[in-house]
């Protein structure tokens, strides 16, 4: 076994009396006070998450959007600089390696923001690509993850703040933080040091994700929590991190999405083009047109039951039609919910089935994704 | 450091048992409730069914986990924490009183020989 690796910000965790857990090879903090508790943070003011563990790589060179393009399952090409996307590297039989977020940095730089647990799989299938590709010397990929450390910000105060944070106005498009909109990021300086600070996350709250090199990473944790003393600032965990995915219907690689998994499988065909080129494509036209199999979907429990959990069955009349991918009491909703994948033709939203927890089946209802809105 | 209180009994796994009159009360022990966090749900025991000293009898939930609740003593099941249903918190609130999970009526004469005493439990716990 590789050594547990911990982010510049663990001794702060440490003080903090955070849990901490093994996650994709890193010893992240899984809460602090309490899983409901900063999950409600998040929800009603602000909360700050340590995601120095995920990986960055840079993609970057006069052929950079030719070769993403030729890669991911969305358009790179439409992203202009500062801007950035969801998006999807798959092998060749249009399994998900990995989901990511493209970033626009200079007409010619693409950050890609990785799992953590996917980082040498990505940075590998990538540098292989661009010797099939023959885009070698034209695009330099390059793992960035161990110089660079990562935070979200996230929830409604957040943007009450976190202008703050910065002195002078970014390098690419915007003066401030809260001027970015979604999916916009720009460059901001701290300490002299270039600090990428993007309208992004995974709470379906507003806020923002930074990344910064290592260095500098304390000070910036350190100032987001003065500024936000005010405004119910929390330090957020793990715990907490996928509760607020799971009411949005976000994927957990491991959980919604692998290797044998295709991205329309996963529900996501929003984020693929199957009008160009790219690694895997044929497999999801085939799927496109033949049909696919099973789907992943959100559900809702529609009686008092025991949290689902992942590998739970899912049955309708007594025959099994699927399994929980992710699943949890929801917080927001005070009930069960999650994901799961549901054969055909049974992967309809409104369907009534039963989740088997333990020898009892307790009933659901699949349902659309986001299961959590604001202001429901 | 998490409450210990000194009349009652332990187990290893982190119940605590109220011997009096031939019942026995069950619930899990602050420490146990500590380290499971936020109890989002608390599955009890069936009144009238009759347990094994060791069976499993009950499960509790956290957001992140679901864990084994074991019977401390042998014996027919008389009540259980019905408010539990509603609002499993009080495990966390309150472990040794109104966090209780079930009373037992225990088949024989008590045999205490196999659980902890509140010493030996700390130490069990690294707090002793």
């Amino acid at each position: 076994m590789p050594k547990i690796k911990r982010t510049p910000l663990f001794p702060l965790h440490e003080a903090l009396n955070a849990r901490c857990v093994d996650f994709g090879g890193w010893e992240m903090p899984i809460q602090y006070d309490g899983v409901i508790a900063e999950h409600q943070a998040v929800r009603n003011a602000a909360g700050v998450f340590d995601i120095s563990h995920m990986g960055e790589i840079m993609v970057v060179g006069a052929h950079a959007e030719d070769f993403l393009e030729l890669t991911l399952t969305n358009r790179a090409s439409d992203l202009t600089v500062g801007d950035a996307q969801y998006s999807l590297l798959c092998n060749s039989q249009g399994g998900v390696v990995d989901d990511l977020y493209v970033y626009r940095i200079a007409q010619e730089v693409f950050l890609l923001i990785v799992n953590a647990s996917r980082v040498d799989n990505d940075f590998c299938l990538l540098q292989k690509l661009v010797v099939d590709l023959e885009k070698d010397p034209a695009v330099n990929v390059v793992n960035e993850s161990d110089d660079l450390a990562a935070i979200a910000v996230q929830g409604p105060n957040v943007s009450l703040f976190i202008d703050n944070v910065f002195t002078l106005k970014g390098l690419i498009n915007v003066d401030k933080p809260t001027d970015l909109t979604k999916n916009q990021i720009d460059v901001f300086i701290y300490e002299d040091t270039n600090v990428y600070v993007a309208n992004t996350g995974y709470t379906g709250e507003a806020g923002f994700e930074l990344v910064a090199p290592n260095k500098v990473i304390t000070q910036l944790w350190d100032r987001i929590f003065d500024l936000g003393k005010n405004y119910g600032v929390k330090p957020a965990g793990l715990g907490a991190r996928d509760t607020l995915r799971l009411e949005m219907g976000y994927p957990l690689y491991g959980n919604e999405l692998n290797e044998n998994v295709t991205p329309l499988e996963a529900g996501l065909g929003y984020f693929i083009d199957l009008e160009k080129p790219f690694q895997g494509r044929q497999k999801l036209v085939s799927q496109q047109n033949n049909g696919l199999k099973r789907k992943n979907l959100g559900f809702v429990m529609t009686s008092k039951s025991p949290p689902p959990r992942k590998g739970y069955s899912v049955y309708i009349d007594g025959d099994q039609v699927g399994a929980v991918s992710s699943g949890t009491q929801s917080p927001s909703l005070g009930k069960g919910m999650g994901m799961a994948f549901i054969d055909m033709p049974y992967a309809l939203v409104g369907k009534e089935v039963e989740i088997q927890i333990r020898d009892r089946y307790y009933p659901a209802v699949l349902s659309k994704k986001p299961m959590y809105k604001k202001d429901d | 450091m998490t409450k210990i209180p000194e009349e009652l009994n332990y187990t290893k796994s982190h119940e605590w048992v109220s011997v009096h009159d031939g019942t026995a009360i069950v619930g899990i022990t602050d420490h146990a409730q500590s380290e499971l966090t936020d109890i989002v749900y608390v599955e009890l025991p069936e009144v009238g069914r009759t347990y094994a000293s060791g069976e499993q009898c009950a499960v509790v939930e956290s957001v992140k986990t679901a864990s084994d609740i074991y019977a401390p003593l042998g014996g027919e099941v008389l009540a259980v924490n019905e408010d539990l249903g509603t609002t499993p918190g009080l495990v966390n609130e309150d472990p040794y009183k109104s966090g209780w999970f079930f009373k037992i009526k225990l088949s024989g004469e008590p045999d205490l020989s196999d659980l902890l005493n509140a010493l030996s439990y700390s130490s069990e716990i690294g707090e002793g």
